[in-house]
């Protein structure tokens, strides 16, 4: 808070600039978010209540939730800003963000609910009978949220600098990140059922109308998309209006400044986003093409195969009543976020004909925030309603990371107040010491996220998110998707291609990301110094380059060729129990074989 | 516990679960290949025929209607279409094994 102050008081013009409309419309979404968490908090009282939100939620109200949770800062403000930065490539995120529940719905959703347990390393742990297991779990559920929370920051300290202008970015991070931490660690997860819900409707509304009324003005999607591509002399743009909509309705357009990728690029596949490492070393136009090729494919696997593994995501199907029913929640889930995510890119192209002076900026005011700024346009044509507008996705922004950060934080506190507390550390401690420890927990990993998020304002919100799912594709994926399919898998095989996966493109995707942040010349550059002379590889080694931003093409078969070969190796460690374990795993639960293993379970001392 | 394999009826039994594993997985990677296929279709098509994709379609590009737009609807039918199968698939497992228990204990207490 105190350095709020300061801020304010070293800018005597900062809250004149303020637009009064955008910080009422944001103070409420924030204010009625934390007032829903005490209320909530004042309802769950007992541990499991705080954990895993007691169990029953109906399908309408647990889809609306997992949406909330799923639609952060990158699917809000990063797609958009993304689309507007790169163009087509651009388009595979939203696309495989949705798509990627098809996998998950297909391959593991049941069958995991049928096992029943907390979180994945309470998987991980009840597959496998062991306790190691779950500890090496856990430190991945911390390591891929710590990826994903960064985005989430970025977006907040984006979206703050954006309401007070001048406001330093790392301000706009450590006051987002302690309000919604101080609302975790008040609040547990009950809370956040409810606020998921309610926040999912927000951001649905928050992305569409704006879209809508800047579409009745400016001129529909694709009427926006019809004018790129089309060289920007008069006349053409009089032929274009005629051809394509036949009537009077020309789509206005300014003129693009240097920085701002070519039309041609911009509209057709394979433009900036994936063919920028073999750009920066001169490639001819073929081999360009077909390494933006193995881009893409790569993407997609991360994409697709990383939602399959998103722990913050997983851990929800277990506040489904039972199997049916977690399969009609993702169901649902599909359709609210594939409705929600046709929505960003509209902006992201808007943003290119109507404010293209944002390519000229970096960081906290580069295209990240073309979603909250692009409606403000509006002000020209009618008095107000673009500063309403725009405080409408402001408000939007706030509840996309509010969202998911929440749900990141349970996440993962829940690790390290359920799992290393109160498995590891005590295993006799009470439910009482953990629920105070929960609050503890929150508060320390709020802090680190605070600290990490204020290091990353170079890189792209939708891009970090996409490390994240990466991640997440190479290490929790071929866990999950092995273990329910596959009888052999041994807990070794299982933690060797686990950690084989993960481990690698974990390092990969830092080394790409931290010689990012030290190219240039700004503070943090100077932080990351270190990691300088990587440039000069990557430049001397694009196809590797390629492999190491997006890992997922090789680390994902890595991961599962690991677990096959380790598994035949060690197969007279497969667990006595698995084929009872397959059993509950794959038999429709009307068959009570979920009691039964429990008795057995329990009749054997466990 | 231990009974004639041949019975798949039997939940315990080595084939039932077999059984019922191939059915689940056979169905999972019926709906799996057919997004695939669409999914990984895409970039060979925008490789291999640029100017196709780039057909303009009530200005968009034919590429970007299909990924930006039409791809959603088509995946809402895929994971509609299986969870419908999966549901029934389920429900007839459960009536098998139930049609199983009474015919057992009625021949039971026939004899």
């Amino acid at each position: 808070m105190n350095a709020l102050a300061e801020a304010f008081a070293g800018h005597p013009g900062l809250l004149a600039a303020v637009d009064p409309w955008i910080l009422s419309f944001s103070s409420v979404t924030v204010i009625v978010t934390i007032l829903m968490g005490f209320w909530a908090a004042k309802k769950s009282k007992t541990a499991s209540d705080f954990f895993v939100a007691g169990r029953g939620v109906s399908v309408g109200w647990n889809s609306a939730a997992i949406s909330g949770e799923y639609l952060s800062a990158a699917s809000f403000m990063g797609v958009a800003g993304m689309v507007m930065s790169s163009g087509y490539d651009a388009l595979w995120y939203p696309v495989c963000y949705a798509c990627g529940y098809l996998f998950l719905l297909l391959f593991i959703a049941g069958p995991l609910r049928r096992f029943g347990a907390y979180t994945i390393p309470d998987f991980a742990e009840g597959r496998y009978d062991s306790p190691v297991f779950r500890k090496i779990a856990v430190l991945f559920v911390l390591c891929i949220c710590f990826f994903y929370t960064m985005p989430q920051m970025k977006g907040a300290g984006v979206t703050l600098s954006y309401i007070f202008p001048g406001l330093p970015y790392w301000v706009g991070v450590a006051l987002v990140g302690a309000i919604i931490t101080l609302n975790v660690a008040l609040g547990g997860m009950k809370g956040i059922t409810l606020v998921q819900a309610f926040q999912f409707w927000i951001k649905l509304f928050a992305i569409s109308v704006p879209v809508f009324v800047l579409m009745a003005v400016y001129g529909s999607y694709g009427k926006q998309l019809a004018v790129n591509g089309i060289p920007q002399t008069p006349g053409a743009a009089i032929e274009l209006s005629s051809s394509v909509s036949g009537a009077a309705s020309e789509v206005h357009r300014l003129a693009l400044p240097e920085k701002a990728p070519k039309d041609d690029l911009w509209m057709a596949p394979f433009g900036p986003l994936t063919t920028k490492a073999a750009k920066a070393s001169h490639l001819s136009a073929e081999d360009t093409r077909s390494y933006a090729l193995l881009y893409t494919y790569s993407l997609i696997i991360a994409l697709v195969c990383g939602t399959a593994g998103l722990p913050h995501i997983l851990v929800r199907f277990y506040t489904n009543p039972d199997g049916v029913s977690a399969k009609k929640t993702t169901m649902w889930v599909m359709i609210l976020i594939g409705v929600f995510y046709v929505f960003p890119p509209v902006l992201g192209v808007m943003g290119r004909n109507l404010l293209p002076e944002l390519y000229n900026g970096v960081g906290s005011k580069g295209t990240d925030k073309v979603v909250l700024e692009l409606p403000r346009i509006l002000n020209e044509k009618v008095p107000y309603l673009g500063s309403i507008l725009s405080g409408i996705t402001c408000a939007g922004a706030f509840a996309a990371f509010m969202s998911t950060f929440s749900g990141l934080l349970v996440s993962m506190t829940g690790a390290l107040a359920h799992d290393v507390y109160g498995r590891i550390l005590r295993p006799n401690s009470t439910a009482q010491d953990r629920m105070r420890m929960f609050k503890w927990c929150a508060i320390l990993i709020g802090g680190v996220a605070v600290l990490l998020g204020s290091c990353v304002e170079k890189l792209e919100i939708n891009f970090m998110v996409g490390q994240a799912f990466a991640i997440a594709a190479s290490s929790y994926f071929p866990l999950l998707f092995m273990s329910v399919w596959w009888r052999g898998m041994t807990l070794k095989g299982a933690a060797a291609g686990m950690l084989t996966g993960g481990v690698l493109a974990v390092v990969a995707i830092s080394l790409t990301s931290f010689s990012t942040l030290a190219a240039g010349n700004d503070g943090m550059a100077k932080v990351f110094s270190v990691f300088k002379p990587l440039g000069a590889f990557w430049t001397a080694h694009p196809l590797v380059r390629i492999l190491c931003e997006q890992p997922a093409l090789w680390a994902v078969p890595l991961a599962i060729i690991t677990m096959i070969v380790v598994s035949k190796l060690t197969s007279k460690d497969i667990p006595k129990d698995i084929h009872m374990k397959m059993l509950v795993l794959h038999a429709p639960e009307k068959l009570g074989l979920k009691q039964e293993y429990i008795q057995e379970h329990e009749g054997a001392g466990h | 516990m231990k009974t004639d394999p041949a019975n798949s009826t039997d939940i315990h039994s080595e084939s039932f679960l077999h059984l019922l594993m191939r059915r689940q997985l056979k169905l999972s990677i019926v709906c799996a290949a057919t997004f695939i296929v669409a999914l990984f279709c895409l970039p060979l098509l925008n490789f291999y025929a640029p100017e196709l994709m780039a057909t303009r379609v009530g200005g968009f590009t034919l590429t970007w209607l299909i990924l930006g737009v039409l791809f959603f609807p088509y995946v809402w039918v895929i994971s509609y279409t299986f969870i419908k199968r999966s549901i029934a698939l389920e429900d007839s497992e459960v009536r098998k094994v139930e049609a199983a228990k009474k015919n057992g204990r009625s021949g039971e207490a026939g004899r």
